[in-house]
């Protein structure tokens, strides 16, 4: 007997998601799950995990408050360094370049950051270690300047790592606005700054909001640049996670950070899409 | 305005430059350039533990890559078909994949499976007949699943968005010419979503190739190359370690250019 047009329909929609479903269950449902019931446990003797319901590890979380302060303040700090830069640099891009070559133009903002950031990260140790700038100014009599791992240094590769995420957005939104609402402005009596104040700008804050959201949210995590150009001393949430669980193993502790940080991810996220929702309806991002 | 973009691309383009610069340097030194030569690429490739990360790291990027474009692919055609609330669901957990850090997802996977692993290997040593019972660890599967999970979210977004550019009115064009579905995806839908396929598949394997914090935690015992440049860094800075950054520069740029010459086509197929 042949099947049903409908159970067929049926079939074939949970033939085509089941392994992506199964996928996102065991692992990200199940392993989130565990964490959290990690996070209300106690660390074994040896290290690691022994089952337990005490809270006593969320009571704890102030024992890692400079990881916290360090990347609250430091990740929208970030963020917004990238956000001055990355503007005019989208303004341009998208108003002012020659548009034979804003593709290849737009390609080379991309491309770094789908490369390594560890290999990009890297090369800031290089320029700021004692054999690169502070050499060079040695050089001409300016002895003892520190560069590397201090809070600037940290600063700088964040903005060189994510300056790409924060200019395409911000592209984006400027690509797609309206060229006669500036000429329509402009013939209004408007001056150039006024027009860019009172129509460029705030057509343009979807692609900022966006920018300044995955911007932050991906700092809120970040654990390579605090380590390679912090060394240790400007550290973030992330590099109190791996040393929890990869060196003193109190992986309790480790899971009951880990499970905050996703409270506060969610909640920078929720404030995002509030304020983006306010200023306009439907973007979408081309991250690629 | 003009100068400030020039300044932007040299920010971008200058550290990158020096690192390429310095491993073609002839002597050990990180500042002074003494000369041209190809003997830190020499030694590299000669080192074992390195070409050991290299397999390591192809053999997982290329997995999770496959894995995720077609599991991708199959979600982002099966996600139209949903209704609204199950969609949202679903939607909402591949977004999570995406934006949930890549610290809390090595740390929830690596807890996770300790957590299984203990469970099931004294079980199995406890059925197993023979003299050695398998032990599961991590490995390998770890650091696929794990990268799997983003890169398969990617693809889904990135082919659920081309699949909404299609329109609706060419599959109905078919269906009305009285293809099968089959017959309609195959010739109709499937050509049209293919390069954002690939164009996703290139993007998951840069992801998993370029990946250090994920497969940190999952790894294990294994090691792959950012992995390995991470502790060679650590143990100081080698022009070896530049020869090495630069093979890698120039791996993911070979595939992130790619990808995005297939999203390009996409693009100007569907406006022209």
């Amino acid at each position: 007997m042949p099947l049903a047009p409908k159970t067929k329909r049926n079939l074939v929609t949970t033939a085509l998601l089941a392994p992506s479903a199964l996928w996102l269950f065991v692992f990200l449902v199940l392993p989130f799950a565990a964490m959290v019931i990690f996070s209300f446990g106690e660390r074994a003797p040896a290290g690691g995990y022994q089952p337990a319901f005490t809270l006593a590890q969320y009571a704890n979380l102030p024992a890692r408050a400079t990881a916290f302060w360090n990347t609250l303040i430091l990740a929208p700090v970030g963020a917004f360094v990238c956000l001055l830069v990355a503007y005019p640099a989208a303004y341009y891009l998208a108003v002012k370049a020659d548009p034979r070559y804003r593709l290849m133009l737009v390609s080379l903002v991309v491309v770094p950051f789908w490369t390594s950031l560890l290999v990009r990260t890297y090369a800031w140790m290089y320029i700021l270690g004692s054999r690169g700038i502070p050499n060079l100014l040695s050089m001409i009599g300016i002895e003892d300047v520190r560069m590397l791992n201090t809070p600037g240094a940290v600063l700088l590769g964040i903005v060189y790592g994510y300056l790409p995420l924060m200019i395409m957005p911000i592209y984006v939104s400027l690509e797609k606005l309206d060229r006669r609402l500036l000429e329509a402005s402009a013939d209004l009596g408007a001056r150039p700054v006024s027009t860019f104040f009172s129509v460029t700008l705030p057509l343009s804050l979807p692609g900022v909001m966006t920018g300044v959201a995955l911007v932050t949210i991906l700092l809120l995590g970040e654990y390579l640049i605090p380590q390679l150009l912090g060394g240790g001393k400007v550290f973030f949430i992330g590099n109190a996670l791996v040393d929890l669980f990869l060196q003193s193993r109190n992986w309790p502790f480790g899971s009951a950070i880990a499970v905050t940080l996703v409270l506060v991810v969610v909640v920078v996220l929720m404030v995002a899409m509030r304020i983006a929702w306010k200023i306009s309806g439907s973007r979408q991002v081309d991250l690629v | 305005m003009r100068a400030l973009m020039t300044a932007v691309y040299v920010f971008l383009y200058a550290p990158i430059a020096l690192v390429v610069l310095f491993s073609f340097n002839a002597g050990r030194s990180a500042s002074e350039f003494t000369g041209f030569s190809l003997q830190w690429y020499g030694k590299a490739l000669g080192n074992t533990f390195l070409i050991t990360a290299l397999q390591n790291s192809l053999i997982i990027a290329f997995t999770s890559a496959v894995l995720a474009a077609v599991f991708g692919t199959m979600a982002a055609l099966g996600m139209q078909r949903l209704g609204p609330r199950t969609r949202a669901i679903f939607e909402g957990l591949m977004a999570a994949a995406i934006v949930v850090p890549g610290v809390v997802i090595g740390i929830a996977t690596l807890v996770a499976l300790v957590a299984v692993f203990g469970a099931i290997n004294p079980a199995i040593a406890g059925l197993w007949p023979g003299e050695r019972p398998p032990q599961f660890g991590l490995g390998y599967g770890s650091i696929i699943a794990a990268h799997g999970l983003f890169t398969m979210a990617l693809v889904a977004m990135i082919v659920k968005a081309r699949i909404a550019s299609l329109g609706r009115d060419i599959v109905e064009a078919s269906a009305d010419l009285y293809a099968t579905p089959w017959t309609t995806f195959h010739q109709i839908v499937l050509p049209q979503i293919l390069p954002s396929v690939l164009a996703g598949f290139l993007l998951a394997f840069t992801f998993s190739f370029d990946d250090f914090i994920v497969a940190f935690f999952v790894a294990g015992s294994k090691t792959t190359l950012p992995i390995y440049v991470f502790a060679s860094i650590r143990r100081g800075v080698t022009p070896e370690i530049n020869a090495v950054a630069t093979m890698v520069l120039v791996a993911s740029l070979i595939l992130i250019l790619a990808a995005r010459v297939l999203m390009r086509e996409r693009k100007t197929k569907s406006t022209g």
